[in-house]
């Protein structure tokens, strides 16, 4: 840098400028003054109308001490986010070890479960409810023929979020498939084949090989889907509007009910600097926690 | 003998292996085959003893059923022109941006970058009640615009396009500088067709998520002739809430799009989330 002459630097600056310029712009309007601008909100009594009120912490001390449904909210949104992470992962690490360990027809197989990934979620949503529906639809069907009693699963409050599971885990798990079988890919074979040779059988090699190999990618994948189901809303939004009895109503739906149809603006921004908050120290804590089960070399 | 044996024992366990994923791939498929099937059945078929996947004739007629009750051609138009457009956005934006995060050293480069990446982790929903305030303001609600540009400035763009660029090493500008070529010719005869994996998969990831996105343009939607197709569907699911065979006709109607556009970029979106780690969903 300090060789290069003030004209020099002059003229970079103006560079850097004019190629930065129009994203700068648009990233300033629409990401990061609206971020200030939520966190400013998040202190303010505002119905959309009329003047804002600046309340401090209410809306705060209001969401974490007065607000039984919010608790509620919280509850379902970690039931959400732990059993759909778990079952994801346990779900694209199986199956990526299962269609990597035969070569042939890997990325066919790869494909189909990665169909999901682009159809909007309210199609997905619609094509379930029909599913789901009690005594006539397939599930349903399928679960008497089984010698099962037939379930109402959108409409009983045990059973709601744990179709929402299923149905989020059906769309999902494709992303992690795809990253587990290029991460699996990458051991090299002589490794695999010389544990097999020492007499390992393939549930040793998975334990001891290739899960601790893969496991960079376990982490990495882990955290971006424990930041992303945080956010789960097109689901219990179109399924179950929340309900049955706030069963499925989760951060973000809460968010868009209280913003969206109360039009408690400051309220609502409050519900996202929790989840903001929420999704913070998880990420951290999962950080922390890494050095105990990630290897990242052999 | 043994070898043989055991090679039998190999090939058997591999057929095995095969049945069984099939199996499970066909289980998996179902959701959309059952999709498809029903949006082909007259009302009174689609919860017919036992399950079948399609009635005695196929009802053509679903169909046109359901395009007279929404504008689908419309739904399509309105998540193509915001789809593409915001891709073209982000992506040109992304890049120049990357560009001059990766190769011009300029004054308070880490910092402004610093401020791009604390972005990152920052939900898009903590964004969602002052955009709408700001939308409102503007008078940009049922436009394109407000579809559009609040969407296309990604922290996450920009990161993932220059840590592309850092590892394309300096000779070939190097080379191309000494001919006398300036800043702009460098981004865009060098950098951009190198970078170009990075930038096609930039533009496959945000095409498809623009595509399903439900809350933004939920928010930002009234009217019906500017809705995407996710909006349309759901506003048909409100109008034909029972009618089965009709709404799977429209889900088909949404559906097939993405299945078409599926078949042809999913190899490079699939490459794209291994290679990048856009993934985890």
């Amino acid at each position: 840098m300090s060789s290069l002459s003030a004209i020099q630097r002059r003229r970079n600056n103006a560079a850097a400028l004019a190629f930065i310029a129009p994203n700068l712009l648009g990233f300033m309007a629409f990401v990061a003054a609206p971020t200030i601008a939520s966190l400013v909100i998040s202190f303010f009594d505002y119905a959309l109308v009329g003047t804002p009120r600046f309340i401090g912490f209410a809306n705060y001390s209001r969401l974490l001490f007065e607000d039984p449904l919010f608790m509620k909210v919280l509850g379902n949104t970690l039931y959400y986010v732990a059993s759909y992470v778990v079952i994801n992962v346990v779900i694209a690490i199986g199956l990526a070890v299962w269609l990597t360990a035969r070569t042939g027809f890997a990325s066919f197989f790869r494909a189909v479960f990665f169909v999901p990934v682009i159809i909007p979620t309210v199609a997905v949503a619609l094509i379930f409810r029909l599913l789901y529906l009690p005594e006539i639809g397939l599930i349903n069907v399928a679960l008497s023929s089984l010698g099962l009693s037939s379930i109402r699963w959108l409409s009983d409050p045990t059973f709601a979020m744990p179709a929402i599971i299923i149905m989020s885990v059906w769309m999902g798990f494709g992303y992690n498939l795809v990253i587990f079988i290029a991460g699996l890919k990458g051991i090299p074979d002589s490794l695999t084949e010389a544990a097999t040779i020492d007499g390992a059988g393939a549930w040793k090699t998975f334990w001891r090989i290739k899960l601790p190999l893969l496991s960079p990618y376990v982490f990495f994948a882990t955290v971006m889907t424990v930041i992303f189901s945080f956010q789960v809303f097109d689901q219990t939004y179109i399924m179950t509007g929340g309900g049955p009895i706030n069963s499925t109503n989760t951060l973000v739906l809460y968010m868009y009910q209280q913003g969206f149809e109360f039009f408690r603006m400051g309220y609502a921004s409050a519900i996202a600097w929790v989840l903001f908050a929420l999704v913070f120290v998880t990420t951290l804590i999962q950080s922390r926690m890494q050095g105990r089960w990630v290897t990242y070399d052999i | 003998m043994v070898r043989t044996m055991h090679m039998k024992k190999k090939t058997i366990y591999t057929i095995i292996s095969y049945s069984l994923l099939t199996i499970i791939a066909l289980i998996f498929l179902v959701p959309i085959v059952w999709m498809a099937g029903t949006s082909l059945k007259l009302p009174q078929e689609v919860f017919s003893v036992p399950p079948s996947v399609v009635g005695d004739t196929l009802q053509w007629g679903n169909y046109t059923r359901a395009w007279a009750a929404m504008p689908f051609n419309r739904f399509l138009f309105n998540s193509m022109f915001v789809g593409i457009a915001s891709t073209f956005v982000t992506v040109l934006g992304s890049a120049m941006a990357a560009y001059a995060f990766a190769r011009i050293p300029f004054r308070g480069r880490e910092a402004l970058f610093l401020l791009y990446i604390a972005t990152l982790m920052i939900p898009v929903q903590v964004t969602v009640v002052p955009l709408f305030i700001i939308m409102r303001d503007f008078g940009w609600i049922d436009t394109y615009q407000a579809m559009i540009l609040p969407v296309s400035f990604t922290a996450f763009g920009t990161f993932l396009i220059r840590q592309f660029f850092l590892t394309i090493p300096f000779d070939f500008e190097d080379s191309a500088r000494i001919d006398g070529a300036g800043r702009l010719t460098l981004f865009l005869r060098i950098m951009m067709p190198l970078g170009k994996s990075a930038l096609v998969t930039l533009s496959i990831f945000h095409f498809v998520t623009q595509w399903k996105n439900f809350l933004w343009p939920l928010i930002v939607v009234n009217r019906t002739s500017m809705m995407t197709i996710p909006l349309g569907l759901d506003r048909f699911q409100g109008q034909f809430g029972t009618q089965w065979h009709l709404l799977m006709a429209a889900t088909t109607l949404g559906v097939l799009p993405g299945l078409i556009l599926f078949l042809f970029l999913q190899k490079q979106l699939a490459d794209g989330i291994a290679m990048s780690g856009l993934g985890g969903r």
